[in-house]
């Protein structure tokens, strides 16, 4: 029994090569993900929760490039832990979609519109595992059971489907080499609201059933807080906050994620303040020294151009894990004591 | 907006703030036929009015028909049954005249930021047509300045640089900005939103919405929001109006029909909405929130039947008329006693 | 709510945006479309200036019958035909006839082609099906059979009716593919968006459809170009064109009337022939790199780049680049791993292999 996190990112850093130079899509992400936990990584549009993700599989294309860190796997297939930055081509076969799987955010865009949905999964299954053809459409049944879907729709083709069905058939491709991780980026999106509850009822079924991880990217917070283990907030391409959902929710120890909070209507309980965060994010051409937070932060100040953006532990959080790069801001919105700015933090 | 939160009567104060009748729709029907002499009922009946100054929400999934209601309202799709009615004018499109002239009242703003907007043309060249076609014979020196003024109406700033932008080199959320300017152009009295915000990003949807409340407020616009997020109807909207499968099945004023959901429909929205104050309590509890999934809907009696838990042989025979909830609140339901004492039930149940 | 924010956009980081589309088109575009317009120019500079720069006229008949069908030498550069004429002098005015031709038949087709194509996907309904019906029969008659049949019970096989029944013949296929192009663009939002706004019917097919497509009508063209190039040749090979003119067609009829091949008079055939070739593969690359560099999807598909000093195809998984290790290039790395250093790195990256 492995007793270390399936998926360790350390330092991490992507950056795109353009004509412009380089815009750094992520600078120095550090995440572990434990065996069987739900991770979520929420942010903006642009803020690098996809291309982290993508980028610790190395499944980014050129111009992208990873400058730094490093990203270790370990599975209960595996002996000890791989380094995914230095494996070749045939290492990297073996570990996308059997060890890692990713359920992709727009299922129409996924799905192979030619194919009907046993063609397809069988497709995935040839390509990955050395099964014999009965076995393989045996597996085929089995899965659509799984996630759910009549087996009368085993000859449909993509477009016949309605969405929730698609976003369906994704998660049983991703499930179909019994995956230890699996990477949703957005699978609700562009879902009803009605659906999407199912599907993500579906999906805790399932994780309760097959014990994988689950690393979930989207830009709705609400949803996390009511699937994640944990949370990791990212903004312009570095993390600002990492805690349990409860943290998160309750004492919130960023200013960003209080702004996301803030953020989204709810329906249950009174009519609160809605606030939202105006601005944009910044140009990750030219960053910003310091917080790239700052210019839409109520409590920035000038000295928020100076800290180097190191995770550190909440101060007034009895959990360890729970960190936040924000030194000056405690849950509440109280101000931080002169301590909170270490020693030798400033850059 | 503020001052509607803390009142309890939050629709009768949104009442007092809207104006004159703009727009009736009456009976409206859509139907398509679908090969092999099946048809397809996209709409069924529909009748509400737009006030100016004042939002009503059209909330329901995909296939509810309220797409197809705003194309009807917009002149963009012909209507099977129903008439239209502009301050008080039966609306009758026969020729491009006709057309142009009713699309100085009434706009429609589109869905997807990223499709609105042709690629090969700039800003400016958006705002000129329709500058063009409905506010008279300008000079140079008056279309830049009537572009310039639009894109400060919706705050996109400098306007000059914005102007001679392409539609790649603007995010979704400026985009969506652009595309309410184009619609403002004309000058409307009423504006169909189609969905306006659902393809950005949840942290800045309240920046937009934001934004055509100041907009509504300014210009005094009836707006018709359409949307498949319920928790943004109670924030955004005066009234509400849940549609499905083409009809509409509960309406009355936000606050009410949020919190306290007489349709069974409605309820399954309001349950089924990510609830971050109450954590876990649907998800992780297995409820299941529909009883069948992804089931057709029902030809004959009350459409929602196949998904319903109170529904019984009535039901399935007849179409449920509208039922008054209160004075203000309608509901197409039967069963609307059995629906509110289960809501309590599972009010009670989550207390615990 | 709180009051609606305004986004204000620093006006001087707007301007500083690193200018990268003023860089220029032509060095955005792929090699091959570069490779092919030089090759067209210089064919184009050839149809220009050179009847005005050939020695002779082409069809001056020098009498002295030992300069009949002589190899190339000084006096004439490529040689002369069985009738003391210059081939050079005749390649230079065959190139422009032939280019003059090409081109027209291709304006006139790409125009048919588009406004049936746009029209006929705009209009739907039985229009669309008479139009669409048209451009298929068009489409399916045997094309060289009907061109020969047209051409030779015309009275006058001048360079007109050559340029309009090659027209008639050349436009069905650019018709179809941007009928099917405009089918896909009238459901895009933005067209909605333009009715919204109260435009007429034709106003948004010139002004909003017709700019999109853009890319595929300059396809069209190059394609019907070489088409024409290819038709009006074999015509005129086979003697159904004015043969009292001097295209690269008719260099090849005469060359093989006077049976140059088994003479050995290879500088008759050769050059036009050759020319021929040139200009359609010329006008081949040119196409394809139109295709890439209007279709951004192709162009990333297709498009190999430069990482590090090395290339990386789409399909290459994420290079890793440590900022500040020399790019290694072919002999560079060859040496390289020989060294100490990157045999220790194979070694730990082997031991936390997966199994």
């Amino acid at each position: 029994m492995n007793a270390g996190p399936v998926l360790d990112i350390r330092d991490l850093s992507v950056a795109y090569r353009t004509p412009g130079g380089d815009v750094k899509a992520v600078s120095n992400v550090s995440l572990a993900l434990q065996p069987g936990e739900i991770v979520g990584l929420v942010g903006e549009s642009g803020s690098g929760k996809s291309t982290l993700a993508y980028g610790a599989c190395r499944l980014l294309r050129a111009p992208a490039v990873i400058t730094g860190g490093s990203v270790r796997y370990q599975g209960r297939r595996t002996s000890g832990s791989a380094d995914v930055l230095q494996m070749g081509q045939e290492d990297l076969r073996k570990l996308r979609w059997r060890e890692i799987a990713i359920v992709f955010q727009s299922a129409m865009n996924a799905l192979n519109p030619v194919l009907n949905v046993r063609d397809q999964i069988l497709d995935g299954i040839h390509a990955h595992l050395r099964i014999s053809r009965a076995e393989a459409e045996a597996k085929v049944e089995s899965l659509l059971d799984l996630v759910g879907i009549p087996r009368s729709r085993l000859r449909a083709y993509p477009h016949e489907l309605s969405g929730g069905m698609r976003q369906r058939i994704m998660i049983a491709m991703a499930l179909a080499a019994d995956p230890e991780i699996v990477i949703m980026d957005e699978p609700t999106t562009a879902l009803d609201v009605v659906v999407q509850r199912d599907i993500l009822g579906q999906i805790l079924e399932l994780k309760e059933g097959l014990g994988f991880a689950i690393l979930f990217i989207t830009h709705d917070l609400s949803l996390l807080l009511e699937l994640a283990d944990r949370i990791a907030v990212m903004y312009a391409g570095q993390l600002m906050e990492l805690g349990t959902s409860a943290e998160i929710q309750h004492e919130p120890a960023h200013p960003y994620t209080t702004g996301l909070l803030n953020s989204f209507p709810s329906l249950h309980g009174p009519r609160r303040e809605l606030a939202g965060i105006p601005g944009t994010p910044p140009d990750l051409r030219r960053p910003p020294p310091g917080c790239p937070f700052l210019p839409r932060c109520s409590f920035g100040t000038d000295a928020c151009k100076q800290i180097d953006m190191q995770l550190a532990h909440v101060e007034t959080s009895p959990d360890l894990d729970h960190v936040t790069a924000c030194p000056f801001v405690l849950p509440g919105g109280q101000p931080a004591g002169p301590t909170a700015l270490r020693e030798g933090s400033t850059a | 907006m503020t001052s509607a939160a803390a009142e309890p009567g939050g629709f009768l104060s949104a009442a007092s703030r809207r104006g004159p009748l703009a727009m009736e729709a009456n009976s409206l029907s859509k139907e398509f036929r679908v090969g092999r002499g099946q048809v397809v009922h996209a709409a069924r009946d529909v009748s509400f009015n737009l006030y100016r100054g004042a939002v009503v929400a059209l909330v329901g999934e995909s296939g509810s028909g309220k797409s197809t209601v705003a194309k009807m309202l917009a002149g963009q799709e012909r209507l099977t049954a129903g008439t239209i009615r502009l301050d008080g004018q039966p609306v009758e499109l026969t020729s491009l005249r006709a057309f142009r002239r009713y699309k100085g009242s009434v706009q429609m703003v589109f869905q997807d930021p990223f499709a609105s907007l042709n690629p090969v043309h700039t800003v400016r060249h958006h705002l000129e047509r329709p500058i063009r076609l409905h506010q008279g014979r300008k000079s140079k020196a008056e279309l830049r300045a009537g572009v310039n003024a639009l894109l400060e109406q919706v705050r996109l700033i400098p306007a000059e640089q914005f102007a001679e932008k392409y539609p790649h080199e603007l995010s979704g959320g400026q985009r969506q900005r652009v595309s309410f300017a184009r619609a403002l152009a004309a000058q409307p009295s009423v504006l169909l939103a189609d969905e306006p915000v659902s393809m950005l990003d949840v942290s800045i949807r309240l920046e937009m919405l934001s934004l055509l409340d100041d907009l509504r407020n300014r210009l005094h616009l009836a707006l018709l929001y359409i949307t498949h997020d319920i928790a943004s109807a109670r924030y955004f909207a005066d009234e509400v109006l849940v549609m499905y499968a083409g009809e509409i099945v509960e309406r009355g004023p936000a606050e009410q029909v949020t919190q306290q959901p007489a349709h069974p429909y409605t309820q399954l929205l309001v349950a089924s909405a990510p609830d971050p104050d109450n954590l876990g309590s649907t998800l992780r509890s297995g409820f299941q929130a529909s009883a069948g999934r992804g089931v057709a809907v029902a030809e004959q009696g009350c459409p929602f039947s196949p998904r319903c838990p109170f529904a019984d042989d009535q039901c399935r025979a007849e179409d449920p008329a509208p039922q008054p909830v209160s004075a203000d609140r309608a509901a197409s339901c039967w069963h609307l006693d059995a629906a509110a004492a289960a809501a309590v039930a599972t009010a009670g149940e989550s207390e615990v | 709510m709180t009051a609606a924010p305004t986004i204000v956009v620093d006006p001087a980081a707007l301007a500083d945006e690193p200018q990268v589309r003023k860089l220029g088109q032509w060095s955005r575009l792929p090699v091959k479309a570069k490779a092919g317009a030089i090759l067209l120019g210089l064919f184009v500079l050839a149809g220009v200036i050179g009847p005005m720069v050939a020695p002779y006229s082409p069809d001056y008949q020098s009498t002295n019958p030992a300069l009949a069908l002589h190899a190339p030498d000084g006096q004439f550069l490529l040689g002369t035909t069985q009738s003391g004429q210059d081939v050079l002098s005749q390649l230079l005015t065959g190139i422009r006839l032939t280019l003059e031709l090409a081109l027209m038949v291709g304006v006139i087709a790409t125009v048919l082609s588009v406004v049936v194509g746009v029209t006929s996907a705009f209009l739907g309904g039985l229009r669309d099906e008479a139009m669409s019906l048209v451009s298929n029969v068009f489409l399916v008659i045997p094309q060289l059979p009907l061109l020969i049949l047209l051409l030779g019970y015309l009275p006058q096989k001048g360079q007109t009716a050559t340029i309009l029944v090659l027209s008639l013949l050349g436009w069905a296929w650019g018709a179809r593919v941007i009928r099917a192009q405009t089918l896909a663009i009238r459901n895009r939002d933005f067209v909605a968006a333009a009715r919204e706004t109260g435009e007429s019917t034709w106003r948004i097919i010139a002004v909003e459809i017709v700019p999109n497509q853009v890319s595929l009508i300059a396809a069209s063209f190059v394609n019907t170009v070489l088409y024409a190039i290819g038709a009006s040749v074999a015509l005129a090979f086979l003697g159904l064109a004015d043969l009292s003119s001097w295209s690269l067609g008719t260099m090849l009829y005469w060359s093989q009337s006077a049976q140059a091949l088994q003479l050995g008079a290879w500088w008759w055939f050769v050059p036009p022939g050759l020319a021929v070739a040139l200009i359609g593969t010329g006008l081949v690359l040119l196409n394809t790199g139109i295709d890439e560099f209007g279709n951004p999807r192709l162009r990333d598909a297709a498009r190999a780049v430069r990482i590090g000093g090395r290339k990386q195809y789409p399909a290459d998984p994420t290079p890793v680049w440590q900022p500040g290790e020399q790019p290694r290039t072919g002999i560079g790395r060859l040496v390289h791993s020989f060294s100490r250093a990157s045999l220790a790195d194979h070694g730990s990256a082997a031991g936390g292999r997966a199994s």
